[in-house]
């Protein structure tokens, strides 16, 4: 929705053929064993973790994030990951949904003003490696915003408020990369 | 330092945890072990109870809160979200559940109601709520009451899915029939539905519950609950239709890929070949009336 309003043609993606067809991609909010469980029984994993190795702009926000890190912790016995973000995410970082919250976040590559974030159940970026930016943190210094080329990461959901800068500046890096559709 | 303003059980957050549900399945689990397979499976939350609904229906008696150390046990078991159900009206089992850190209430009619009158005020709890609805006029009812989700109240513990989609139907027509209208017969279908004008109002001008639309009650098979999204719901829970079964995990399995690809016949005829026994059924038309749980709540 948010990426329709700034232009983009958005497609359902569910399975490996469907690749083809994008120059970016969106992991959105959800379970992210759930995701992974799927994306591998139906054969998407690997073709997209090839995608993501070969230069593709992926956004992935919450469990989407949980998807994109090379390590997962506290994820459920066997959870895998697609990688592609040098970083560790604790899943489930801030405990059961009545700790969840929203908060206004200063995102500095994103200015003035604050980003109102909703974090539900969401993750945090326990360890950001020496290929990957920070680019928020909470006020007691967990990271929850991260970029690495061409991926982007968040523990929260800026679509929910109605955010459109995360989005606005996960096309921009769609358009550099110009990814072969 | 810049200020922050941080807050907890607003409305966003409560409707966000339904909102990454979707696509998904919440299964009805009684033992720790089950959740594990639940969760294996690929569940988006469990349902924690003490008895499933078929065994409600079958034992009888009052239906109560479930004992807090299943519950803990429960949610120690697994990391996706655990729900667990409440009486209609009960407030305190609801502040029970809350202090035990369940992710999501459910206020349920297949517990035997504490209040023949009033629902839970839900606005008074930092824990989401889902609540059932035959209606818009119910679920809106709910929503204004501060539901955060909504589920149809398909008859529980039958494996007999035509309660649920004769709700889903009927939610979706009020909803169309709400979009066609022109304002000034807004105040009018307010009233007729019994449900405040200011959402009578949003569902009008945006074609849509504001909150997550799933569908319970009989979904015993991955037809069933393919049916359902293909009639729009937002998800499915399932209840006795996994653990009443011949082959608990495989149906799960099942369930799962056919709620993802709902709308791909060769997918779902293919998750749908050796899954053993489904649930025994009952047909809600043999049911007589007094034990008929889509008919608590008002």
């Amino acid at each position: 929705m948010v990426l329709r309003n700034l232009g983009a043609e958005v497609e359902l993606i569910r399975r490996p053929e469907e690749l083809a067809r994008i120059s970016g991609l969106v992991i959105p909010g959800g379970e992210s064993s759930v995701m992974d469980k799927l994306a591998r029984a139906f054969g998407l994993a690997e073709p997209l973790a090839g995608a993501v190795r070969s230069g593709l702009p992926v956004y992935g926000t919450c469990a989407g994030l949980i998807m994109l890190a090379d390590t997962v912790i506290d994820g459920i016995q066997g959870q895998q990951t697609i990688g592609g973000f040098d970083i560790a995410v604790r899943r489930n970082a801030f405990g059961s949904q009545t700790l969840s919250f929203e908060t206004d976040l200063d995102v500095p590559v994103l200015g003035e003003p604050l980003v109102h974030a909703v974090f539900i159940r969401a993750p945090v970026v326990e360890s950001v490696g020496p290929r990957t930016r920070a680019l928020a943190t909470l006020p007691d210094g967990r990271c929850v915003a991260v970029e690495q080329g061409n991926l982007l990461g968040t523990s929260f959901h800026p679509e929910i408020t109605g955010e459109h800068r995360f989005h606005a500046y996960f096309l921009q890096k769609v358009a550099a990369a110009g990814y072969r559709r | 330092m810049t200020e922050t303003t941080s807050a907890f059980g607003s409305s966003r957050v409560k409707r966000g945890l339904a909102d990454m549900m979707k696509g998904g399945v919440i299964m009805d689990v009684v033992t720790a072990e089950q959740a594990r397979i639940a969760e294996d499976a690929g569940a988006v939350a469990v349902m924690a109870l003490e008895r499933v609904p078929a065994d409600i229906r079958s034992q009888g008696g009052v239906a109560r809160m479930s004992d807090p150390d299943l519950i803990d046990s429960i949610i120690a078991e697994v990391s996706i979200p655990v729900m667990a159900k409440a009486r209609i009206g009960h407030f305190v089992e609801a502040q029970i559940l809350q202090a035990l850190n369940v992710d999501y209430i459910d206020e349920s009619e297949v517990l035997s109601p504490a209040d023949y009158v009033n629902h839970i005020d839900k606005w008074n709890f930092t824990v989401p709520f889902v609540c059932g609805a035959t209606n818009l006029g119910e679920a809106l009812r709910r929503i204004n009451e501060g539901a955060a989700m909504i589920r149809s109240k398909g008859e529980a513990g039958t494996g007999d899915v035509s309660e649920a989609m004769k709700h889903i139907r009927t939610i979706k027509g009020e909803v169309a029939r709400l979009s066609a209208l022109s304002k000034d017969e807004l105040y009018v279908a307010a009233k007729e539905l019994q449900a405040p004008y200011e959402l009578v109002a949003e569902i009008a001008a945006t074609g849509k519950l504001p909150v997550v639309l799933f569908v319970a009650g009989g979904v015993a098979t991955p037809a069933d609950a393919a049916l359902m999204m293909q009639m729009g719901a937002d998800g499915v829970f399932v209840g006795s239709g996994i653990f009443k079964s011949g082959n608990p995990q495989a149906r799960a399995n099942a369930i799962v890929k056919a709620v993802t690809f709902y709308d791909d016949p060769s997918v779902i005829a293919s998750v749908s070949r050796g899954l053993g026994e489904a649930m025994v059924g009952i047909n809600v038309s043999d049911l007589p009336a007094p034990h008929r749980l889509s008919e608590r709540g008002w």
